[in-house]
């Protein structure tokens, strides 16, 4: 089965995301495709607030395995969390597990009032209690292959299988 | 040739100096403090990376500065902190050094932050524990001081953005420094193409030209057009015998003040590792004046202890 069209999908997040976000919405982009995706939606969207991007290599729950990411990026939330309405973003959702690390790292900046997560494609697999609650689309794809949002120079979306 | 900090995949297990450490590394650390300075600045200043491990801050030689700094450093990583100041306790009773290292491993220590009076200390613990558990170098005798080297870099990168064409002054005891052996080190590995270091001769060692670096006696023409000068403190516990003839003269001669400073680039910064003498190696003036970074120097320490402590942590 072919890839799904990153560009289509993402035009269909965002007719679905209008009637959801207000002038108040905050948006979090995880690095590095969810934040591709991110700096889309919300330049699409027209959010006022400024977009904030996470690097949950601090939060892994690997680390003691893998060790530590090299090239890790600064995580930026350039809002006040408390009491916010945050919309988490990432470009495949997969086990769960940097989910629940963004969502630990999210709240190391203070309490959100919910958390919603958007993701562009849906692989399956879960290990956690976690769902999206707006998903651009579901696409299972073989165990130990990778895959993962790519942005080209002109900023075109792709989605593409790597090997592990 | 083996390097006894790297383990067999050719990660950093150990910090034990800034000597013959590959480039990459030492830019990944200073890339990795720059993702902590962020953490630092938080509601919560806490990540969870060292959660259930125990890092025993070993002091044979007092330095309250550093060894907050590495406490506070493993506090924010969620490590579990135990200091002690050994000179007060079992070695005072006569336990040899590994013996003490072997009963603090037995309590499932992870790792070990060490300074010691004795150059080679922190090496000879790294060899004992093998590459499971870490050794943090904080200053052995006159050898090394890795993380200072670290910080300074950092901060030189932060004012200066690039090492490429910068010219650097270290000025003072360069003799009994350990600061200086290593922040030499870390500006070759990092392309400095212009480190001179300034004092007088009896504060200077035999062949110091041999790391790299050019030596000036004369303050003015050695700060002449620099972007960074770094002061040393005198450390006048470590001398033995007449080096000096007074304080006051060294002053004269050695001691930063803002007509000394006017011979550097107007936008040159000032660093100094800390504790300062002023009025001895540097004025008020200077140290409370614009161009001190002095103060950065420390947020920026935490933030790279931070970073060494989580790349040793997970290799």
């Amino acid at each position: 089965m072919p890839l799904p069209d990153a560009e289509a999908l993402c035009a269909e997040l965002v007719k679905e995301l209008r009637s959801v976000v207000t002038p108040e919405t905050a948006m979090v982009g995880i690095h590095t495709g969810g934040a591709w995706l991110a700096e889309r939606l919300h330049r699409e969207l027209g959010l006022k607030l400024p977009l904030g991007r996470l690097d949950i290599s601090f939060y892994r729950d690997d680390y003691h395995k893998s060790g530590l990411h090299k090239s890790v990026k600064a995580s930026q939330i350039p809002f006040e969390v408390d009491g916010r309405r945050i919309l988490l973003v990432d470009d495949v959702l997969y086990t769960g597990r940097t989910v629940r690390a963004a969502m630990n790292e999210l709240f190391d900046y203070g309490r959100p009032e919910s958390i919603a997560l958007v993701a562009l494609v849906d692989r399956g697999e879960r290990q956690l209690p976690i769902c999206a609650q707006y998903c651009g689309a579901t696409h299972a794809v073989p165990k130990g292959a990778m895959l993962r949002l790519h942005r080209d120079d002109r900023g075109k979306l792709a989605l593409r299988l790597d090997d592990a | 040739m083996h390097n006894p900090q790297l383990n067999a995949k050719g990660e950093l297990a150990h910090l034990l100096t800034l000597e013959g450490l590959p480039r990459e590394i030492i830019v990944n650390i200073l890339d990795t403090a720059t993702s902590f300075v962020g953490v630092t600045e938080r509601e919560v200043k806490k990540v969870p990376l060292l959660r259930g491990k125990s890092v025993f801050n070993l002091f044979f030689e007092n330095s309250t500065r550093t060894r907050t700094t590495f406490e506070i450093a493993a506090k924010r990583l969620s490590a579990d902190v135990i200091n002690l100041n050994i000179n007060t306790s079992a070695t005072q009773k006569g336990e040899r050094l590994l013996d003490t290292v072997d009963n603090l491993s037995a309590m499932h220590a992870d790792m070990f932050v060490v300074r010691h009076a004795q150059s080679g200390a922190a090496h000879m613990i790294a060899r004992h524990v093998g590459p499971e558990r870490h050794v943090i170098n904080a200053g052995d005798g006159r050898h090394a001081h890795p993380t200072q080297g670290l910080l300074d870099a950092y901060t030189i990168r932060h004012y200066k953005h690039d090492f490429g064409g910068l010219s650097v002054a270290i000025v003072g005891d360069i003799l009994h420094s350990r600061v200086a052996r290593s922040l030499i080190h870390v500006l070759n590995i990092l392309g400095t193409p212009d480190v001179r270091v300034i004092g007088p001769q009896t504060l200077m060692p035999a062949g110091v030209e041999s790391l790299g670096v050019r030596v000036c006696h004369d303050m003015r023409q050695g700060l002449a057009g620099v972007d960074v000068v770094v002061m040393l403190r005198l450390q006048s516990e470590r001398m033995r015998g007449p080096l000096l003839p007074s304080a006051q003269e060294f002053f004269k001669y050695y001691g930063l003040t803002p007509d000394k400073l006017a011979a550097a680039k107007p936008d040159a910064i000032v660093m100094h590792p800390g504790p300062m003498n002023r009025g001895i190696e540097i004025d008020s003036a200077v140290a409370d004046g614009p161009r001190s970074v002095i103060l950065p120097q420390v947020t920026f320490g935490i933030a790279v202890r931070m970073a060494v402590m989580s790349i040793l942590g997970g290799s």
